[in-house]
């Protein structure tokens, strides 16, 4: 794909308040997942794989760590002859002071700039929050053969859920009639996945126009689409139908590792046809020890396990003492678990030291336990 | 550091019997997840050296591959830079195709580099080391040549074919000769030594000069009354991969956690080519012990005192005891192996049991289907 066909914007400027201490001091995109990802290498690496060229990612909150990984393209493949991976953060203007972004919509619309200069066909909207496989490729050619102005992924939820989500009703053509958030009382089960394909030239007219006004909130789902719905621009939903996860709780965090462990599991990181690519941490192979036992776990480089282990995901250079029993866990990177320390059904976050003989979590509990207090020795 | 790396290739007496049929000494897996030549690649890049020549004997597509344009090693992409090099005329016989051969076809590329000195060594040696610290000791001892050693304790056994240097109590080089397994104790010559370029480049001229079929080393043992030799004691690890036996015995030894980082040494990172796999998979029946993991594996069966490579299957049922798998390797259902070295891709499907020796360890051949 050419620079200037598609260009894809990754909103990746929110907290993810409900992931408490694991979002302290890095923003909910960067989050660790599956033992040796971020989730931002979902979106990322489905832009790579649908050979997407240019990528731009809006952050905010914490960014610190954020833009420094987002901005090493080459984890992707992303860096390009005319392409990469551009970190666009709010800024201070000659004509304003600093603003944050006020909504989705706005964080595109302070960035229309670095659009205009590259001067995209289309424009591909995408969260940084979310986990699942799609080839945007594939959307793009559905956007074009409806000769839609805009297209929504949707993917389909049980009716009861779908008072949660931004719900699509469509005609019999998949074209969207009827755009509702949060409805008391679903007229479809479509719900709106937040990935959004625009024709440029038609969004930057919304865009400039939702800026001006006052009374909006500056948000895609609130705004500019039931704007484009009353001016009857022709909206059609791609329906998507795999694996997505919004991580946003420790709870569904906890839960999607776990779905690593199923057998077929639907999301299958060893797919070599469409890779998650991510940091390329050098750390040496697994050492498992002698009287080590791991069973029913997904385990990555740099782990060194002297304990037992079971049904758990074990981070990169995450160390496990003699006798430690980590049963139902998830550990991120870098964390050890002191000697006979015992931790079930938790989280333990990033760099976090269990010391030895701890007991954390519990079987019953229903809640899974976040460990994120880094003990200082 | 102001010095032109230079990785050699090793004589025709080291062989890793099998998986050299297929690749050269410094491309063979090693650990799960490295090359052998990882090791003092790195060792060059961490000691601040951007310019690096690796001379490959033959089969030179599994190099290219490998290093690319180093980039993955911290070579500058703009300031430094990794050549890969290789006669490009051919031999009339495998004789001739000797390291002085290699330099004197590539001699342009030596001349060209602006650097003083030269470090040149081999990859089949495997230690970590500093060469900061040689080139100052080369420096200050006003020496022509630094050539490193390791005092070896088992050479009965380990080191067999490699030169011993005999030294003075000034650790001046005073001959060389080989390790032919007959004394316990022996100064072995790592082969990678440490001079001015322009000593090198004379050196390497009169080799060609001298005899058609002389290797940089017998240049070196024809000089040692000429020019001053000093020793340089390697004090860490050294192992070195010259043999299937060794090779597999290193392997075993480095399961070992502690040991495997008196090589993989805290904040001296090796570094190679990865392959974005995932992590690794162990089943509800997966029962490992004692064993070195690298990523994309999936593991149903038992395994114990082995090393599985990136991208590895073994299946339920199926037992490893002491063995190596390769990138790639598939172990099925039921299949009991001990001492087996499995290469690349092969399948074990219908064999169902094989056992080796730890002198002789069983060999399957890349992309094989036993």
């Amino acid at each position: 794909m050419r620079a200037n066909s598609m260009v894809a914007m990754i909103l990746a400027g929110g907290r993810g308040s409900r992931l408490y201490d694991l979002t302290k001091k890095v923003a909910k995109p960067a989050v660790h997942f599956g033992g040796k990802y971020r989730i931002i290498d979902f979106p990322l690496s489905n832009c790579a794989n649908s050979d997407i060229k240019t990528v731009g990612v809006l952050t905010q909150y914490e960014s610190v760590l954020l833009n420094s990984y987002v901005a090493r393209d080459h984890y992707w493949g992303l860096d390009t002859y005319d392409g990469g991976v551009y970190v666009l953060t709010p800024r201070e203007r000659d004509t304003s002071n600093l603003e944050v972004y006020r909504g989705t919509a706005d964080a595109i619309t302070a960035n229309i700039d670095f659009l205009d200069n590259i001067n995209p066909e289309y424009i591909l909207i995408l969260s940084g929050d979310h986990i699942y496989k799609m080839n945007y490729d594939k959307m793009l050619a559905y956007h074009k053969e409806k000769n839609a102005d805009a297209t929504i992924a949707v993917r389909e939820v049980p009716l009861k859920e779908a008072t949660r989500f931004g719900i699509m009703n469509c005609d019999a053509d998949d074209m969207i009639i009827d755009f509702e958030e949060k409805p008391a009382k679903p007229k479809s089960n479509l719900a709106s996945m937040g990935i959004y394909i625009f024709t440029y030239k038609t969004l930057r007219k919304y865009l400039v126009a939702d800026a001006k006004n006052p009374d909006s909130n500056h948000d895609f789902g609130k705004d500019i689409i039931p704007q484009y719905l009353r001016d009857k621009k022709r909206l059609t939903a791609f329906r998507f139908r795999g694996y997505w996860m919004d991580v946003g709780t420790v709870n569904s965090l906890w839960e999607a590792n776990m779905d690593l462990l199923k057998e077929n599991a639907e999301l299958d990181l060893g797919d070599p046809t469409w890779k998650i690519y991510t940091e390329d941490v050098n750390a040496l192979p697994q050492f498992i020890g002698k009287d080590a036992h791991v069973e029913h776990c997904y385990v990555t480089q740099g782990s060194v396990i002297e304990g037992d282990v079971k049904n758990s995901v074990i981070g990169t250079n995450v160390v496990i003492g003699k006798g430690a029993k980590v049963v139902d866990c998830v550990i991120q990177p870098g964390a050890v678990i002191g000697e006979g320390a015992t931790v079930t059904r938790c989280i333990v976050a990033d760099d976090v030291v269990v010391p030895p003989n701890a007991v954390f979590g519990s079987a019953k509990s229903e809640d899974i336990q976040l460990v994120a207090d880094k003990v200082s020795e | 550091m102001r010095a032109l790396g230079i990785i050699s290739f090793e004589d025709n007496t080291a062989n890793i019997e099998g998986l050299c049929d297929h690749r050269p000494v410094p491309a063979i897996a090693f650990m799960g997840r490295y090359r052998i030549i990882d090791f003092i690649l790195s060792n060059m890049t961490n000691s601040g050296i951007n310019n690096v020549q690796v001379y490959c004997k033959e089969k030179p597509r599994n190099l290219i591959e490998h290093l690319g344009d180093g980039s993955h090693y911290n070579i500058n992409s703009k300031r430094g830079k990794l050549r890969i090099l290789y006669g490009e005329k051919s031999f009339s016989s495998d004789v001739y195709n000797h390291d002085v051969a290699n330099y004197m076809l590539n001699m342009q590329y030596i001349e060209e580099d602006p650097n003083p000195y030269v470090v040149v060594a081999p990859s089949y040696f495997v230690y970590p080391i500093d060469f900061n610290d040689v080139l100052k000791q080369h420096v200050d001892s006003r020496a022509d040549v630094t050539i490193l050693y390791t005092s070896a304790k088992d050479a009965k056994n380990q080191f067999l074919g490699c030169d011993v240097v005999k030294l003075d109590k000034f650790k001046t080089v005073t001959g060389f000769e080989k390790n032919r397994g007959k004394l316990k104790s022996q100064q072995i010559s790592l082969e990678a030594y440490v001079m001015t370029k322009k000593l090198f480049i004379e050196l390497v001229t009169k080799a060609a000069e001298t005899s058609s079929l002389y290797w940089f080393k017998d240049v070196l043992a024809d000089s040692v009354d000429e020019l001053t030799m000093k020793g340089y004691q390697v004090k860490g690890y050294v192992a070195c991969l010259n043999s299937l036996s060794e090779y597999f015995r290193v392997s075993m030894e480095l399961i070992d956690h502690k040991k495997a980082l008196q090589l993989f040494k805290p904040g001296w990172q090796i570094y190679t080519q990865t392959n974005d796999s995932c992590p690794t998979t162990f089943s509800e029946s997966a029962r490992v012990t004692n064993s070195v993991v690298a990523n994309g594996a999936v593991i149903e069966g038992k395994v114990e005192g082995s090393i599985i490579s990136r991208g590895c299957t073994i299946r339920k049922g199926a037992q490893l005891k002491n063995c190596i798998l390769l990138p790639g390797a598939y172990i099925g259902e039921n299949a009991k192996l001990d001492h087996v070295v499995v290469d690349k891709y092969a399948i074990v499907h219908h064999v169902k049991k094989l056992e080796g020796t730890d002198q002789q360890p069983v060999y399957v051949q890349r992309r094989d289907r036993i």
